[in-house]
């Protein structure tokens, strides 16, 4: 079997066995790069010798005896909206055309820190606001199972490489659904961490109280391995949680759900989700039934509500984050002739560099923030979050997981959504609560649906650092859904 | 009734330091116009007795340790700046002709 195919974790030990070395596997994925990235155009950025060198490096290390951990010279493709101080940083932004960081994100430190290897810099939509991709400055992704469709968003470049096997793992940000929609509709593995399990520093901000880094990956034990491998304590991140990190490889070694009190969300299911979503996520529900869970249906009134309170409040979030996008210190600065002022100098890079969907969540946000309407939208917005987050509690007490399918569509055509921002926010509908309350989620492939024959993902909902639960779960759904695949869900996934 | 008209985007449009075109102003006029309805729907929520989250995660006042450490030297801070002058950011005017 060729390098590519392989996953995250045999790649990690035929390296530390000395069978390949990191710069033949980066090379073997480089190659696949240049093969199929004029399809697919999920990287923003790529440079060859930066990514050997690092690959060289690695080598060096390994064979002076360092003990780097289990993922110590495996590619990763990483999303264009973590610092990196040998690649630029655009997040996708013209605002940022061209930067290049002074510092690393401490996800980025992380990674270099345990061996990994970057491929380059992934595509998104710009600022992580976004469904499908297609808000990206520069250019849309297409989805590996069809090109014609959207790759999810925002972390659609970082989804889109790794069902393209141009790379075994890549990183994501979640504020909204931004890396299990993606995961979802390409049919790979996304992991949303508990909120604060995993560093934004150097992590551009979108919205602070919701962003949170995490791992995609082809299958479920991989996508622990990077997980563990970013995360934990960070003092330069005042809102990272000060535990361990969850036994998130453990559980995925660990697939064993026999007794497990699983929930149905009983509001997320019915009109406006697609049939063929429905009929693999019901038939995920009974395999979890045999294999030993107890299945409950579980109502969360609220959650019809998240939707509307994450676009008051995102956006407001949003509003204050991208004020520092003011043409003065770093990124875009337009019309500065010497005789316009520095506002008037802000105003025209802002609409300059800024695209229209931040356009748009900058002017919600700050009407849902200005005197007179602050206490109808963002404090009423914040009050439902304290409705929804109750609503889990309650759940949890009776269950130790909740699921739903991840998205009520599958992928949707490129260009079918970009002229209706309403209609493309509901791409999220499923996994904004997770976000809104802070706790552990993650999107399984569960099958085709029958009418496209696109990916379907079963989403885990597990309570703040209760993230092994995600993790025990996937690995349960893809070790039965294997077996009966007879292998991986992207086996049937269209050559390139 | 729209729940925001055009005048209110113009406005909030330089509230937020964005120079916008007449055309832009009146397509984001409309779509404002229908997110907001759509986002209204939170006003529906009886949540009188309900306080506000502002966050997901119990934290109040995290400090680190008040220890000098490695900081940007003043070209790694000023490598990316539009304008640079003696070591220092160069920007617009910010006070009018007659100050």
């Amino acid at each position: 079997m060729s390098l590519i195919r392989k996953t995250a974790a045999e790649l990690g030990s035929m390296i530390a066995a000395g069978e390949v070395s990191a710069v033949e596997v980066a090379e073997a994925h480089l190659d696949r790069m240049a093969e199929v990235e004029p399809k697919v155009k999920a990287f923003l950025h790529v440079d060859r010798e930066v990514t050997l060198e690092q690959a060289r490096a690695v080598d060096a290390r390994i064979k002076a005896g360092e003990n780097l951990g289990p993922l110590a010279g495996v590619p990763i493709a990483h999303k264009d909206i973590f610092t990196t101080r040998d690649m630029p940083t655009t997040a996708g932004s013209k605002i940022l055309e061209g930067w290049r960081p002074p510092y690393d994100a401490t996800v980025t430190a992380r990674l270099r820190e345990a061996g990994l290897v970057f491929l380059g810099k992934t595509n998104l939509d710009e600022f992580a606001m976004g469904s499908s991709t297609e808000n990206s400055a520069y250019h849309p992704t297409h989805n590996p199972w069809d090109l014609t469709k959207v790759p999810g968003g925002s972390s659609g470049g970082s989804s889109a490489a790794v069902a393209a096997y141009e790379a075994p793992l890549s990183t994501g940000t979640d504020t909204g659904g931004s890396i299990r929609q993606p995961a979802a509709v390409t049919g790979i593995v996304g992991m949303k961490p508990t909120y604060g399990g995993s560093s934004r520093y150097g992590l551009i901000a979108f919205a602070s109280s919701l962003d949170t880094p995490g791992p995609f990956a082809r299958t479920v034990l991989d996508a622990a391995l990077l997980h563990e491998a970013f995360s934990g304590h960070d003092a330069m991140d005042s809102t990272s949680i000060d535990a361990p990190v969850p036994s998130v490889v453990e559980a995925a070694k660990n697939p064993d759900i026999s007794g497990m009190r699983i929930g149905v969300v009983k509001e997320f299911s019915g009109e406006g989700y697609q049939s063929g979503v429905l009929a693999r996520y019901n038939e995920a529900v009974k395999l979890l039934e045999a294999l030993g869970a107890t299945v409950v249906e579980v109502s969360c009134p609220s959650f019809t509500t998240a939707l509307p309170a994450y676009y008051l409040i995102a956006p407001s979030e949003c509003s204050s984050n991208l004020a520092r996008f003011d043409a003065m210190r770093y990124g875009l600065r337009v019309g500065d002739d010497g005789t316009r002022s520095a506002e008037e100098v802000m105003a025209l890079t802002r609409a300059a560099g800024f695209g229209p969907e931040v356009k748009r969540r900058i002017m919600l946000g700050t009407y849902a923030l200005s005197s007179g309407y602050y206490d109808a939208y963002y404090g009423q917005a914040q009050k439902v979050r304290t409705v929804i987050a109750r609503d889990f509690e309650a759940a949890y007490q009776q269950v130790d997981v909740l699921v739903s399918p991840t998205t009520p569509t599958t992928a949707f055509s490129l260009g079918e959504r970009t002229d209706d921002p309403i209609a493309m926010y509901l791409a999220d509908l499923c996994t904004i609560p997770s976000n809104l309350a802070g706790n552990a989620a993650m999107s399984v492939p569960c099958g085709l649906a029958d009418e496209d024959g696109l990916p379907v993902g079963l989403q885990i909902m597990a309570p703040v650092l209760a993230d092994d639960r995600c993790y025990r779960v996937g690995a349960a759904v893809e070790k039965a859904l294997e077996s009966r695949w007879g292998g991986p869900l992207l086996k049937e996934a269209p050559s390139l | 009734m729209s729940a925001i008209t055009r005048d209110e985007v113009a406005h909030l449009a330089r509230l937020s330091r964005l120079a916008l075109t007449d055309d832009e102003l009146d397509h984001y006029a409309t779509q404002l116009d229908a997110i907001i309805e759509a986002v209204a729907k939170v006003r529906e929520v009886a949540a009188e007795d309900v306080p506000p989250s502002s966050h997901a995660l119990p934290l109040t006042n995290v400090f680190r340790a008040d220890e000098v450490r490695q900081s940007l030297t003043p070209e790694q801070a000023l490598s990316g700046a539009p304008a640079v002058e003696d070591d220092r950011f160069q920007v617009p005017r910010i006070l009018g002709e007659e100050a």
